[in-house]
């Protein structure tokens, strides 16, 4: 059986981490390959030649890791094109240095920190898009503030939602509040309108980062852009 | 100044270029960085609407008869503000120097304000060019741009020791506008280099002056508008949301104005056109013209008013610059006056119905 469907199923677990989106989704799988022996071959792109390289590593990173732990395969090579730190990048991954290893000088702490930031920033933009409906439909702060995760029909945002909020130990499980702060406790029904505010904020924040993005990557590998190139 | 519907605009552009990303520019081995610089560029260009997009060969210099032309003649443009972005490890001599820029002063001297720059890894050298620049060009503003590349460094904190040595003198120099551009690197690499804390701290610890986040903090405008909200010296700079926005987005530009308009208020947000990014014409033109859509999901949102549109073009950046406003054309608003922060929504108390 061919392993391709199954990397290809890997590299969509892969996030951009401050989009929250796949990086399949988000075209940055630019190709993708696997030997009959089972060595994979990867390759990478992104908007701008300029993308913050500490995102930039945890996908390179992060893809490499999803791809060599599909069962069957025997070797992975990820490589990211067209960046102004490619080559640390792709050496470090290679290399398992690390970001410190492969940003020598330059780095001083792994990106867990900065994970954990933006996993947050998700779990807060996620509130937005499982309140904002029931807003619409006139549920105010009251019932709002005493929703649990229960209370709100499943859906990929729920799912999403909890899976965020369980990588950064916050309440993910049926009893935990619909809304809550930073800290994972509960917000208030005083605190709701702002709240949301906040919230929605965040997503707009996320999204339109996220629209950026996409129109920058169309942009840059356009057919003119190559003809220029 | 711009006229449409018999009301007349008094249009500041408060930040633009006078860039130099010509090949001649470039230096030796680090091409791919000078050449990835511009191509970046060029992709935002070309959000813009197509008939106004420029080949790349033209993109990478104009001449002063271009600029003359975008800004002045066909821009609408009464007064601007160079940035200055020096870049010099990419470019031999310089993206975008002050005296680059000053070139243009001999010409249109009652028409431009040049700012200067300042990098805290420079040290007393350093100190030393902002003071002689400060004294030759009156500096009421500089640019500073975070992430530029520093030898071995690739960028730096408002918060670092050295910096604040910098905004000190800046202060005690009567420079009181610090235009802030966040970039993809910092030193260390390994935190998030478009965090905006450190404008936090140097915003409270230096009352005097006044801080413009460029791009309103974007790809972190959350962070911005949370902290904006508490620092009343904080100004949120549209340059990047009106180009890459309004045309290639219009809902996201909708959102991102309402955003804007809700936690940082009309008297605090400053056109300015990125030129050569895109040039001010169709920004202009399209601003005035532009509505908040009607639509359920931008109910709540504030709207702007014919009034607001004239502080965001021009009226707030010329009371941050002291710039000269022909009486019928003025408007009071509380750019550069001390405030306290939006206090209810700090405190969790009020904030828009759910």
């Amino acid at each position: 059986m061919s392993l391709e469907p199954a990397v290809w199923q890997a590299l969509g677990t892969v996030l951009d981490p401050e989009l929250d989106e796949p990086i399949t989704d988000l075209d940055f799988v630019e190709s993708c390959t696997v030997s009959p022996s089972g060595e994979v071959t990867v390759g990478l792109r992104l908007p701008t030649f300029f993308c913050a390289p500490n995102f930039s590593f945890l996908m390179v990173a992060d893809a490499y890791d999803a791809v060599s732990a599909v069962p069957g395969v025997t070797g992975a090579v990820v490589s990211l094109a067209d960046h102004h730190a490619s080559a640390e990048i792709n050496g470090g991954v290679a290399a398992h240095a690390g970001f410190v290893g492969s940003f020598e000088g330059e780095a001083t702490a792994e990106l867990d920190e900065l994970r954990h930031t933006f996993l947050a920033k998700a779990a807060l933009a996620g509130q937005d898009r499982l309140a904002r409906p029931l807003v619409d439909e006139g549920v105010g702060p009251d019932e709002l503030a005493g929703l649990t995760l229960a209370d709100v029909p499943d859906s990929m945002e729920l799912r999403r939602l909890r899976d965020r909020r369980m990588a950064i130990g916050l309440p993910y499980e049926d009893d935990a509040p619909l809304l809550i702060h930073p800290d994972g406790s509960r917000v208030t029904a005083a605190q709701v309108p702002l709240h949301l505010r906040r919230a929605r904020l965040q997503r707009v924040g996320i999204e339109t980062n996220g629209e950026y993005c996409k129109s920058l990557l169309k942009t840059r590998y356009s057919e003119e852009a190559k003809a220029r190139a | 100044m711009y006229e449409k519907d018999g009301e007349k605009y008094f249009i500041v552009d408060a930040h633009s270029h006078f860039w130099d990303a010509s090949k001649e520019n470039w230096v030796e081995g680090k091409e791919q960085f000078a050449k990835g610089w511009i191509d970046c560029f060029y992709g935002y260009h070309q959000l813009g609407p197509p008939e106004t997009h420029w080949d790349w060969e033209k993109y990478l210099k104009v001449t002063p008869e271009d600029f003359e032309r975008d800004m002045f003649v066909e821009g609408h443009v009464d007064h601007a503000i160079f940035q200055s972005t020096y870049l010099k490890e990419w470019y031999k001599e310089g993206f975008n120097t002050v005296e680059q820029n000053a070139q243009l002063l001999e010409r249109w001297g009652d028409k431009l304000i040049v700012n200067g720059r300042f990098d805290p890894r420079e040290g007393d050298a350093g100190l030393k060019q902002l003071e002689a620049d400060a004294q030759k060009y009156k500096l009421k503003g500089v640019k500073l741009y975070t992430a530029e590349w520093n030898g071995d460094s690739r960028g730096y904190k408002l918060t670092d020791p050295e910096a604040y040595h910098f905004l000190q003198a800046a202060q005690d120099l009567g420079i009181k506008n610090i235009h802030v551009h966040k970039g993809p690197t910092i030193w260390p690499l390994d935190k998030d280099a478009f965090d905006v804390a450190d404008v936090d701290h140097a915003a409270t610890d230096f009352q005097g002056l006044n801080f413009i986040v460029e791009h309103v903090g974007l790809p972190r405008i959350e962070d911005f508008c949370f902290m904006a909200v508490q620092e009343p010296n904080v100004y949120a700079g549209l340059s990047v949301v009106i180009g890459g926005l309004m045309h290639a987005r219009p809902k996201f530009f909708a959102k991102v104005m309402g955003e804007l308009l809700f936690w940082v208020g009309e008297d605090k947000m400053t056109f300015g056109s990125d030129y050569n990014i895109w040039t001010p014409k169709w920004q202009v033109e399209g601003f005035v013209d532009w509505q908040m859509p009607d639509d359920d999901q931008f109910a709540d949102y504030p709207r702007l008013t014919t009034a607001s549109k004239k502080k965001i073009l021009g009226l707030n950046a010329a009371k941050l610059y002291d710039i000269p406003v022909p009486q019928e054309l003025q408007l009071p608003t509380s750019a550069d006056e001390a405030m306290q922060p939006g206090e209810e929504l700090v405190e969790d108390k009020a904030g828009a119905q759910a």
